[in-house]
């Protein structure tokens, strides 16, 4: 098996049980969030939500507040005003109990490049309060299966962008989150590493159940079936099934529909001017 | 989504849990220290050159009579191996808040942050971690120290040990509250001049607190209210067995203010917001 049929092949299902608590509650719910960085108003009274075991693509232009959410979601940012849920956990009042369901992919790399790969994942796990022998059989299993087993003892330093990508996506597995964010994940890498991560986190989806939020501003990693919310300058412009935004906005594809719905929002005036 | 139907289970952590983060934590500080020889190598050879160079020569100059916690007359460089070993911590701490602010620059800050153990607690083991590599550091200096005839007593390398953590804690928490301070990694070196250098000349370090007096009473004034003099006679007097009161109320003390504040002050978004604009990362 190649790395790439190794990543492509997904995750067993294996150990993962349903949570009496994920049940028919969003995987994710924004409920009227606010964010300003001083008198620049980044996020203005946004809503939306993740359904369990379900795509969302947050689509969104550089600069449209979709790091600035991950970070309230994350609570690497106060919230200053609205509400924010994980599968019922409030962030701001249980951000234990949030942040334990959740899976993060960042834009920036956050991994520890003096360390090795399997390190990385060790102290991960450990910041989960996932004893070292578990961890040691989670790390082995995830390398396996992104197809980075032979690199374990590699410095993180000498992997690829690709690999470090796929290590990332790994390493926010490693707890067994049941809601995974992903920032601009495939920014920087070629056409065929971007394919081989966006349709490993899809099958995360079909055959663990895993909710995924995916931030790109690609329109090309959006699929027909996904669940999308478009955020421009702040503000959620449209929210629902792929076809169903598109025929809103009256426009012939994701592309046409996006340009229709910022172009009518820039002509409404720019909310964080 | 109503609040009624927030309703979840709510698992909350058990105590091993929290070892297993503390654990993790140590562990990572200590594999980058030792995977950083350089950093290693600079934090002996800066004590080392005062002990061997600058105490070998200024011993004939400055005199000392016998004062606690020593019973005999004593070598300068038996005087001040204390002060350096508080040096070493005191350069590991800043060393440590500055390595703080470059992971939060690089986002590897963002890794511990998103534990979801609380934030006082992860904090916390960043402390107890910076600490713990600054006694693999002392203990590497008492160790060349004493093949050059500078040894404390036996179980002085034991009841050392306490005052060791105490003063690694204050002197970590103090480093972790001024990098609160500091938007952007280049503002840290000019910070680092304003206070090692005054924190360790202005103490007991190099020279007793009554020979200050005697030159300059405001300057012994000044040493006084230095919390890193009371770090220095905490380990003075705990490498010999005995216990200074008064060091360890003010080193105790000032842990605790040094680490409530830090703990409040920290803000991880500072080093986001910088990005956020000129990055594109909003």
């Amino acid at each position: 098996m190649t790395a790439t049929d190794a990543f492509s092949a997904g995750q067993s299902t294996q150990g993962f049980p349903p949570r009496p608590d994920a049940v028919e509650m969003p995987a994710l719910s924004i409920e009227g969030v606010s964010h300003a960085y001083g008198t620049r108003r980044a996020l203005i009274e946004i809503g939306f939500s993740v359904a369990p075991a379900s795509f969302t693509a947050l689509l969104g232009l550089n600069g449209a507040g979709k790091s600035t959410l991950f970070s309230l979601i994350t609570r690497l940012f106060g919230i200053q005003h609205g509400r924010i849920g994980i599968f019922g956990h409030d962030v701001a009042q249980t951000p234990g109990e949030a942040l334990r369901l959740l899976g993060v992919v960042f834009q920036p790399r956050t991994l520890d490049l003096d360390l090795s790969v399997t390190q990385n994942l060790l102290y991960h796990a450990a910041l989960h309060g996932i004893g070292r022998r578990d961890a040691r059989a989670r790390s082995g299993e995830v390398l396996a299966r992104i197809g980075l087993a032979d690199r374990a003892g590699s410095k993180v330093r000498d992997l690829s962008g690709g690999q470090m990508r796929r290590l990332e996506i790994a390493r926010a597995l490693l707890h067994r989150p049941r809601l995974l964010l992903l920032d601009e994940a495939t920014v920087g890498l070629d056409v065929k590493a971007r394919a081989d991560i966006l349709n490993h986190v899809r099958q995360l989806v079909a055959e663990q159940g895993i909710s995924v939020l995916w931030a790109t501003h690609l329109f090309d990693e959006i699929g027909s079936n996904d669940d999308l919310v478009v955020l421009h300058q702040g503000r959620v412009l449209a929210q629902g099934k792929v076809a169903r935004v598109i025929a809103d906005a009256g426009g012939s594809d994701i592309n046409t529909a996006f340009m229709r719905l910022t172009g009518s929002a820039a002509q409404s005036g720019s909310p964080t001017s | 989504m109503t609040s009624a139907a927030m309703t979840p289970i709510q698992r909350g952590f058990s105590a091993a849990e929290y070892l297993i983060c503390l654990n993790g934590i140590v562990w990572r500080e200590a594999l980058r220290f030792l995977h950083q020889r350089e950093r290693f190598i600079s934090a002996l050879v800066r004590p080392l050159v005062w002990l061997f160079i600058f105490a070998a020569g200024f011993r004939q100059v400055l005199g000392l009579s016998i004062i606690p916690p020593y019973e005999t007359y004593i070598l300068y460089e038996v005087y001040i191996a204390p002060g350096l070993m508080a040096m070493i911590q005191l350069f590991n701490g800043m060393q440590s808040s500055l390595s703080m602010v470059y992971d939060r620059e690089m986002g590897n800050m963002r890794t511990l942050l998103v534990s979801p153990l609380p934030r006082w607690f992860l904090l916390s083991c960043k402390l107890l971690a910076g600490t713990a590599v600054s006694l693999l550091q002392v203990y590497a200096f008492l160790l060349i120290a004493w093949f050059w005839d500078i040894a404390a007593p036996p179980t002085g390398y034991l009841t050392v040990l306490p005052a060791l953590v105490l003063s690694g804690l204050m002197l970590g928490a103090l480093g972790m509250l001024i990098s609160s301070g500091i938007k952007q990694l280049e503002n840290f070196a000019g910070v680092m001049n304003f206070v090692i250098f005054p924190m360790f000349f202005a103490s007991s370090a190099l020279y007793p607190l009554w020979r200050i007096l005697e030159s300059s009473p405001m300057l012994y004034y000044v040493c006084l209210f230095n919390p890193f003099t009371h770090a220095v006679e905490l380990i003075r007097f705990a490498l010999y067995g005995q216990m200074n009161w008064i060091a360890l109320a003010v080193v105790g003390g000032c842990t605790i203010a040094f680490m409530i504040g830090a703990i409040l002050a920290y803000d991880p978004s500072r080093g986001l917001i910088r990005r956020g604009p000129a990055g594109g990362e909003t």
